[in-house]
């Protein structure tokens, strides 16, 4: 093995010599211990590489030894269901060989290389082949069948030979003859490089939404499958909460949580949860889709770089499948902060606030790999990755870069608001700052699935939100009385969409998911009270108080409680209403007139 | 190996240059001999080729670059525990400073610890009473969490952590519990107020406390926190003792990190502080929790000075972005008088949530209920404030009277009230019977018959 001799260690930066034909990202080896690490900079023979371990007890004159290859995942059955750190190393196998804490130097592959599967084939001998066509398939849980795929770099070929039964990781179950001849042996795994994009054939616009069973989120600021968002906040505003519950609910058929940098008993609160909680969709153990990715705040700083890669690299194979992938990174800031120390540690030239000059360039690429695409393969198929990337702004203040940077390339911004927070207004989310650009995307789904008047009456809700805050601003000033009554039934209104349907309350089982149905016929009934009060409010008699006691609100207030599988008990409740609004209307003008 | 070197080449504060070394490894301990037979240790930073950077972790005053002997010994940084230590007081650096004898180790631990595998971690479920209503109710604490108070210059927080050592406790299981203490450029009189504290509850028994004032060397605060918190994990995960850390003041801790950094000549992040601010926090705060299959826990409550009461300063804000939750101090409470000046809106405590599920059935419902009846109360309080009392309506009155009710008999209570969870419950309640039924829009129908005093 070809190797160098380190000259200079500064924390995770590793400087070597003699280090002449090694290419960029490739990765070595540190010292005896065989430190893993990666080159970022290279210069005549010294490189300098960034170390995905602790470099305690490292110093100059132990050698560094080359491997020819770049950062990849082993993508396999097996992936589901796992905890890895930021490099793909099983943190459950780390436990087994290192006890509580993860001390350095453990060599652990990243799946299970003794474990049999049982493949069966979809494909035969003599079939004609291309890249990305699929072979046959592994029942990886209850809820994916893992599909095994002609990796790409087969072009295109014969089928020669394919098997039946049970195999380990590494057995060859086909194999391919390509146009030249060349046999390919194709095995349950296959390697990629982390920072390259696997291929597709085709990139589409999104039009699915993605539906969380939040309420704000789908029915105020969509995402689509295949979409990009953010979710940027101060602390204590609810990303993780927001995130976890996406993780939990959203009906994407594989999940990819990455908890870079973040909370260690945070990434114990979903292993511990996960299995346990049903999916929303399915009834089966969320566990089941789910792969988590933990590098926590106190893990090494190199390694938080690389688990951002790791993570959408693994989504990428599983879209590759043909399955639509939602990828959760908790937080991009942190990834953003590993950027910033290696690149203050190699003295670059520093951009804003220190962050390196590629910040922008390197958001932008990580967000590009989402998408809704036509996967390789001759059944043209379709795929996608969302992602969802949380962002950390000091003091919760959005100009910052990373913010800044995530903006211009994400389509959907859910802002977090500490105020709304304080006042323990949850999902946190700012109705009035934040926005989804999918909105037109989704509209026909809307329309076919849910009903034809979804779009129009969540503008109207929006258009009322909005009023009141200006309303606000007028009631501070001059008081409730300045208003006419109209404006007084759209500050009521207005609270009640804000209480009874913008707050959910992610920790009541009921509560916590609200299909997509529900939401509409939720928001419908609040903007009946509307539709029905309003021609009522400028008549001689009419009493806000009064209108306020109906017994009928009551009802309204508690209606999120109507469990999901008797909605046609909203359909009472919507008539239940209007009777009860034109009763009151009736019997104040008749009060009236007498 | 040890290797010993005279070549010092240049001292700038805290930060020694050493020439001509070899055989030099990263965070190596160095031992820095004075021509007067004193003794400093330090640590080595970075290792460039033949020279070494070292960072004195004790006061470089003295050291000269002829005559000084630079021992390289070829470990990192190490701690002897021992369950002697309990009763005992150390300085910033771990020596006996209450005149005792050493301590004799039965093992010897790097201080910078490893991080825990988070597949090991236990999540901490077990609901911590600190009998302090805003914190119990509210903000529930629970053994492992990591809860740092946030607090301003002249406000209170050493009396409110003190009241929290004295008395937080799993109920029925009280025994084999421990306080560590550690003391970073604190004043003399704040040092001495928990020693005596400590003293007169005879909690001192119980504690251990490492102790570096605002006259000792700044650089050695950079080893205090590890140092105890080093102690906390052999107690908890070896002696199987739950244990309260009590930092304070980690605003001092991170103004020793940013002399160190400016002494390097770093690329500084937002106001001078270090871009590896955050990182090195998490190494701190991270050491809380508990490990699966072990007995023991770590629970933190560091407290930190927040400049100006700016909570988006960085290090209340990068604490924030780890620690889970936090409680914050309100001067504007503590001039009315009010102890402890509790600032319930802006304090959270992350774990509460599944905290609330096991004390009791009505506690989810009265947290939500009390927090929005009293940001409410707040809300209906500035607009008092613009257009007079006169102007608001019934209901905004009740919530006026709601919101000062909260603050003198909810918020305020004695450093030596004890109130268990069902208190301070049934104290929320009777406060809620004051306002309408039908405002209580968050607690479950059945709890309000069942809890509501009648009237």
């Amino acid at each position: 093995m070809e190797k160098g001799i380190i000259t200079k260690v500064s924390g995770p930066l590793v400087i070597a010599n003699g280090m002449k034909d090694a290419k960029m990202y490739e990765v070595v080896r540190v010292s005896d211990e065989k430190l893993m690490g990666e080159i970022i900079e290279l210069n005549d023979d010294e490189a300098s590489i960034q170390v995905y371990e602790e470099t305690g007890g490292i110093g100059p004159g132990d050698p560094v030894y080359r491997t020819g290859e770049t950062m990849t995942v082993e993508l396999g059955p097996g992936l589901l269901t796992s905890i890895y750190d930021g490099i793909q190393r099983p943190l459950k196998l780390i436990e087994e060989k290192a006890g509580p804490y993860i001390t350095r130097g453990i060599d652990v592959p990243g799946l299970d290389y003794e474990k049999a599967w049982e493949f069966k084939p979809t494909a035969s001998k003599g079939d004609k082949v291309v890249a990305g066509d699929i072979l046959g398939g592994v029942q990886e849980t209850t809820l994916i069948e893992h599909k095994i795929m002609v990796p790409p770099h087969v072009k295109s070929g014969e089928i020669e030979e394919i098997k039946s039964g049970s195999f380990k990781l590494e057995d060859v179950v086909a194999v391919i003859k390509d146009e030249e001849g060349k046999s390919h042996d194709i095995t349950l795994v296959q390697r990629w490089s982390i920072r390259e994009p696997r291929l597709v054939a085709k990139k589409n616009i999104p039009t699915t939404p993605m539906v969380t069973g939040t309420r704000i989120l789908d029915t105020m600021f969509p995402i689509a499958k295949g979409g990009a968002g953010c979710i940027p906040g101060p602390f204590g505003a609810g990303k993780t909460v927001t995130q976890q519950s996406l993780a939990k609910y959203c009906d994407a058929q594989v999940i990819v949580y990455i908890g870079c940098g973040e909370r260690g008993n945070e990434m114990t609160e979903v292993l511990q949860e996960f299995p346990e909680l049903k999916d929303p969709n399915t009834g089966e153990p969320l566990m089941k889709r789910t792969i988590l990715i933990a590098n926590t705040s106190n893990m090494p700083v190199a390694a938080r770089e690389a688990s951002v890669y790791t993570g959408i690299t693994i989504a990428e194979y599983y879209r590759d499948m043909g399955y639509n992938v939602a990828l959760m990174a908790d937080s991009t800031s942190r990834w953003a902060e590993a950027l910033r120390e290696m690149s203050g540690r190699l003295e670059e030239m520093p951009g804003e606030e220190g962050y390196p000059a590629y910040l922008g360039s390197k958001t932008a690429e990580f967000y590009e790999r989402a998408g809704n695409v036509v996967c390789l393969g001759s059944d043209k198929r379709n795929g996608s990755v969302t992602v969802i990337g949380a962002v950390s702004p000091p003091g919760g203040d959005l100009s910052e870069p990373v913010t800044q940077n995530t903006l211009r390339v994400t389509k959907v911004f859910w802002g977090l608001d500490a105020k709304l927070a304080y006042k323990r207004h949850f999902p946190a989310i700012n109705w009035l700052s934040s926005y989804s650009l999918y909105l037109d995307n989704v509209k026909d789904y809307w329309k076919k699935e849910v009903n034809e008047d979804f779009g129009k009456i969540r503008g109207e809700a929006m258009g009322l939100l909005q009023q009141e805050s200006s309303l606000e601003e007028i009631v501070r000033l001059v008081g409730l009385d300045a208003l006419s009554p109209r404006e007084r039934l759209v500050l009521e209104v207005a609270k009640s969409l804000r209480e009874d349907f913008l707050f959910q309350n992610a920790f009541d089982k009921e509560d916590a998911f609200t299909p997509l149905k529900k939401q509409y016929l939720i928001l419908k009934m609040i903007m009946t009270v509307y539709y029905e009060t309003l021609p009522l409010i400028t008549k001689e008699g009419f009493s806000f108080d009064d209108f306020k006691a109906l017994p009928v609100m009551e009802k309204v207030v508690k209606a999120k409680e109507i469990p999901k599988e008797e909605l046609e008990k909203y359909e009472d409740l919507e008539k239940d209403i209007i009777k009860s609004i034109q009763e009151y209307g009736a019997k104040f003008q008749a009060a009236e007139a007498a | 190996m040890q290797k010993e070197y005279k070549t010092l080449q240049s001292i700038s504060g805290p930060l020694i240059l050493v020439e001509g070394v070899e055989g030099i490894k990263f965070e190596e301990l160095v031992e820095m001999a004075l021509p007067n037979g004193d003794k400093r240790m330090g640590k080595v930073l970075e290792v460039n080729r033949d020279t070494a950077l070292v960072q004195m972790f004790e006061n470089p005053r003295g050291i000269s670059t002829e005559g000084t002997k630079a021992k390289f010994l070829g470990k990192p940084l190490e701690i002897g525990v021992s369950p002697d230590m309990l009763g005992r007081i150390f300085s910033g650096s771990g020596k006996p400073i209450d005149g005792g004898a050493e301590i004799i180790p039965e093992e010897k631990l790097n201080i910078n610890g490893a991080p825990i595998n988070p597949y090991s971690r236990d999540f901490p479920n077990d609901f911590y009473q600190t009998g302090i209503s805003t914190i119990d109710c509210l903000n529930t604490l629970v053994r492992g969490q990591k809860l740092p108070i946030f607090s301003g210059a002249g406000l209170p927080h050493s009396q409110v952590a003190a009241q929290i050592a004295r008395q937080c406790k799993v109920v029925g299981e009280e025994s084999n519990t421990a306080v560590i203490f550690g003391a970073m450029g604190v004043t003399f009189e704040e040092a001495e107020y928990f020693t005596n504290e400590f003293k007169k509850t005879g909690a001192i028994n119980r504690s251990v406390m490492f102790i570096n004032t605002a006259a000792d060397p700044v650089v050695e605060r950079i080893a205090t926190p590890r140092l105890a918190l080093t102690t906390a994990e052999y107690l908890a995960f070896e002696k199987g003792m739950h244990v309260l850390v009590i930092l304070t003041d980690l605003t001092n801790y991170c103004e020793a990190l940013r002399e160190v950094s400016a002494a390097r000549k770093e690329v500084p992040g937002r106001r001078g502080y270090p871009g590896y601010l955050y990182t090195d926090l998490a190494t701190l705060y991270e050491r809380a929790g508990r490990i699966k299959g072990k007995k023991g826990s770590i629970t933190q409550i560091p407290i930190l000075t927040m400049p100006e009461d700016d909570i988006t300063h960085p290090i209340p804000d990068l604490t924030g972005y780890i620690t889970e939750g936090q409680i914050v101090l309100s001067r504007e409470l503590h001039r009315e008088g009010i102890y402890p000046p509790v600032n319930v809106l802006p304090s959270l405590s992350r774990l509460s949530p599944t905290a609330r599920k096991i004390t009791r059935e009505d506690h989810e419902g009265v947290f939500g209920q009390m927090y929005a009846s009293f940001a409410r109360g707040l809300e209906v309080r500035d607009l008092a404030v613009i257009l007079g009392e006169s102007a608001l309506s019934d209901i905004d009155l009740q919530y006026l009277k709601f919101a000062k009710d909260f603050e003198d008999r909810f918020i305020t209570q004695d450093e030596y009230d004890d109130r268990t969870i069902e208190d301070t419950l049934n104290l929320a309640w009777d406060m809620m019977a004051a306002l309408p039924k039908n405002e209580l829009k968050r607690v479950k129908d059945e709890h309000i018959e069942k809890y509501l005093p009648k009237k």
